[in-house]
């Protein structure tokens, strides 16, 4: 599904800053991996990356999905081809309801890929129905995009989004962050709603309790722009015991 | 006369006109002959052309005299030049100032009969209209029949009046909505008592014009007590080249009526500049209330700035009664250069009067675009909302008036601007002029002005929208406030004409 080898990045701002320093990662159809590392690792830049973000350089290696050279795609084509990125900070958007925003993404990926536009009563039908999975309400669809939205809501609005665009890559860029164990629960569960097995998902998180909700089949070390180690499900455990420094010693 | 017989008259030529024009004949320069194989007036402006334009238009003397009054005040006067807009010196003799267009060959019933452009138009703006609506989350949007409301409409294309829809049904409301030219001619008592009265014809250079030769418009009486039953609507659509378009349009609400009139503008692509200079004038009785909604998509020149029309508009309301209400709302996307400015003379106590605005200027426009609310009765009250939107090289201005006089007690007045910059090489202005002549009045004027957030561009992209689609859906978002006070259909209209208009601007 993604396979990303030897990625190499730097901030486009010439400070030459290089972030990813030869990050090599395979993910096949229906897996879940976790990426844990500590702040500054590069675990968003990786995400940022691998969307499309603008202000990073990639100055080598290849991250492909599905055998497409996903760099070198505007990102609604990484997107129309099923990539998915649930940010860590969801952005608002004053004056644009939710339900429009959801529409207009759905409906251009569709026209994307050469497929008709969903009709407005389908439309509805389906949000409504994913929408209430996620305890999301009528008036949460209305308000415009994000704005006065709690933390929770945010996340959970994230989780509408990838129901509703079905993508097969899901990147999810520390969704736990900002959550109580209520709220990380709920998003817990849309996920794992949505796991099967044309779908990868790549979980970006900082501790490991997001893990406790939704189980990776792998967990990778991330440390200083590179995975400096992998394993099973274990591996996230250690580091919460032990935290980072004794991976990190060992790698070094 | 044997000259023109010799002339072949070209297909959709109006016979008509050629009559007219033979019988006028006598009194023109030459290189009148070739001119008359087109369905034009011959080029530029004089007494002739004042007194052809009113005698096509089958009018009494009063009104030729009114217009050659205003023709010979026109003559002393100069082009103002205080608007932040460059442009050309238009050589006024250089245009034809009476055109009926080919199209005019067969009269339309509708609006869907005049031009298969216009329905291309529509179809790239409108459907489906219920399905969009509730999508845009419009209230009520669900309870909207999915045939859409009635509209009426009156189209003025070149200088002509097409034709005007609905009319048997307004009648029997007492409405009267005709063309300007037919009111002239069958409610005189109406025209000579309200036109002129608001915008008199000395009030600036271009109003003055077109009181001398204003070829056409719409013409609204609403009755006392009596709720329009549907919305009015006139389209306004310069077709000829080198032409002018000097629409005039009236409306009085009388006491206790209520009326919604939609404007909307559109022109063809063309190399020359074209101008446009209409008036219109709202007459606001005790009680009564007018909404006036324009949607300005004029063509507005390539993006090197060539061609586009010339938009310099005088529109005003006067609220004369007690309590009446206007409510001015435009999205102004078109025209090379917009110079326009729909106030509101809060005259009657405790009137108000509200302006929104969305002013989206991309290349090479300009648009120095605004309102001036005259605040001279008791306890009125005034609103501006202005969202003015700059892409690629253009220029957006906003100026704007409030003005409290000291009899216009414990009036009020709320001002919000806001501009949004796309790019790096354009620009937005804000220029306020506040008087307060009284010290119970309170005006409050709130500006910002912000750039397209590329966190925002990125996040609707990694959703699968593209770059324009993005930037319209953010910019639709940031003019929200002014395209919920539009009607409905127009507001439909509104947010696709903001995506059009925008294209090209990033990237």
């Amino acid at each position: 599904m993604l396979e990303i080898n030897n990625l190499h990045a730097e901030l486009e701002d010439d400070s030459e800053v290089m972030i990813l320093k030869g990050l090599t990662l395979s993910i096949k159809p229906g897996e879940v991996h976790a990426i844990m590392g500590p702040n500054g690792s590069g675990k968003s830049t990786l995400s940022y990356v691998l969307s499309g973000k603008d202000g990073y350089k990639v100055t080598d290696g290849s991250a492909t999905l599905e055998g497409a050279d996903l760099l070198d795609m505007e990102p609604e084509e990484r997107a129309a081809a099923g990539l998915f990125l649930a940010f860590q900070y969801p952005v608002e958007i004053p004056g644009v309801g939710n339900m429009t925003f959801l529409r207009t993404a759905v409906n251009a990926q569709r026209k994307a890929r050469g497929e008709e536009e969903l009709s407005a009563g389908d439309f509805l039908k389906e949000v409504r129905a994913k929408a209430k999975e996620l305890q999301i309400d009528a008036e949460m669809l209305k308000r415009p995009v994000n704005v006065g939205f709690s933390g929770g809501e945010k996340k959970r609005n994230e989780i509408l989004q990838m129901a509703m665009l079905a993508p097969k890559m899901c990147v999810l860029d520390e969704t736990d962050s900002g959550l109580d164990v209520d709220a990380m629960k709920l998003v817990a569960d849309g996920v794992n709603a949505l796991r099967s097995d044309g779908r990868s998902f790549l979980v970006i998180t900082h501790y490991q309790r997001l893990l406790d909700h939704i189980k990776p089949d792998f967990v990778h070390i991330l440390a200083d722009g590179k995975i400096i180690k992998s394993g099973g499900p274990e591996l996230a455990l250690e580091v919460e015991n032990n935290g980072y420094a004794d991976l990190l010693a060992g790698a070094a | 006369m044997t000259a023109l017989d010799k002339i072949e008259v070209k297909d959709g030529v109006d016979q008509e006109t050629v009559d007219a024009v033979a019988a006028l004949s006598g009194t023109y320069k030459h290189g009148w002959e070739t001119e008359i194989e087109m369905d034009y007036a011959p080029k530029g402006v004089n007494p002739d052309i004042v007194r052809l334009i009113s005698s096509k238009n089958e009018e009494p003397e009063w009104m030729t005299e009114w217009r050659l009054q205003a023709f010979t005040r026109w003559e002393k006067m100069t082009e103002p030049t205080w608007a932040m807009v460059s442009y050309p010196k238009i050589d006024f003799q250089d245009i034809y100032y009476y055109a009926r267009p080919k199209s005019m060959a067969i009269k339309p019933k509708s609006l869907d009969d005049v031009d298969p452009k216009l329905l291309a138009t529509y179809a790239k703006l409108g459907i489906p209209l219920k399905e969009q609506a509730i999508l845009a989350g419009v209230e009520g949007a669900e309870n909207m029949p999915a045939e859409g409301r009635k509209v009426a409409v009156d189209a003025v294309f070149d200088s002509v009046s097409v034709g005007t829809t609905f009319q048997a049904e307004l009648k029997k409301a007492g409405v009267i909505f005709c063309s300007i030219s037919e009111a002239i001619r069958d409610h005189p008592e109406l025209v000579k008592k309200y036109l002129g009265s608001v915008v008199p014809q000395s009030d600036n250079y271009y109003a003055t014009l077109n009181s001398a030769v204003f070829s056409d418009g719409s013409f609204v009486y609403i009755p006392p007590g009596v709720r329009c039953p549907m919305e009015l609507s006139t389209y306004f659509r310069i077709n000829a080249e080198n032409t002018g378009q000097f629409e005039r349009t009236l409306i009085i609400a009388d006491k206790g009526s209520y009326v919604s009139y939609l404007e909307g503008c559109t022109a063809p692509k063309r190399d020359v500049a074209q101008l446009h200079a209409a008036v219109v004038e709202i007459i606001i009785e005790e009680d009564a209330e007018v909404k006036y909604s324009t949607v300005q998509n004029w063509y507005p020149g390539d993006e090197n700035g060539k061609g586009g029309i010339y938009n310099f508009v005088t529109k005003r309301a006067d609220c004369r009664g007690d309590r009446a209400k206007v409510m001015w709302t435009q999205v102004e996307t078109g025209s090379a250069v917009t110079w326009k400015y729909p106030s509101c003379i809060l005259r009657g106590d405790d009137s108000q009067g509200e302006f929104y605005s969305i002013a989206i200027a991309n290349n090479m426009q300009q648009a120095d675009t605004g309102t001036k609310m005259v605040h001279l009765g008791k306890n009125t009250k005034s609103r501006i909302v202005s969202k003015g939107i700059s892409a690629g090289k253009a220029q957006n201005t906003y100026r704007g008036l409030v003005s409290m006089h000291p009899k216009a007690k414990n009036s009020r007045n709320y001002t919000q601007c806001d501009s949004l910059l796309i790019g790096d090489q354009c620009g937005a202005h804000t220029v306020p002029y506040i008087e307060v002549k009284n010290n119970s009045s309170r005006v409050e004027h709130e500006a910002t002005t912000s750039k397209v957030d590329d966190d925002q561009l990125f996040y609707c992209r990694s959703r699968g929208m593209d770059e324009e689609e993005a930037v319209a859906l953010v910019v639709n978002g940031f003019c929200k406030e002014v395209l919920q006070a539009l009607p409905m259909e127009f507001a439909m209209e509104a947010q696709a004409l903001v995506a059009i208009s925008l294209e090209g601007s990033v990237g």
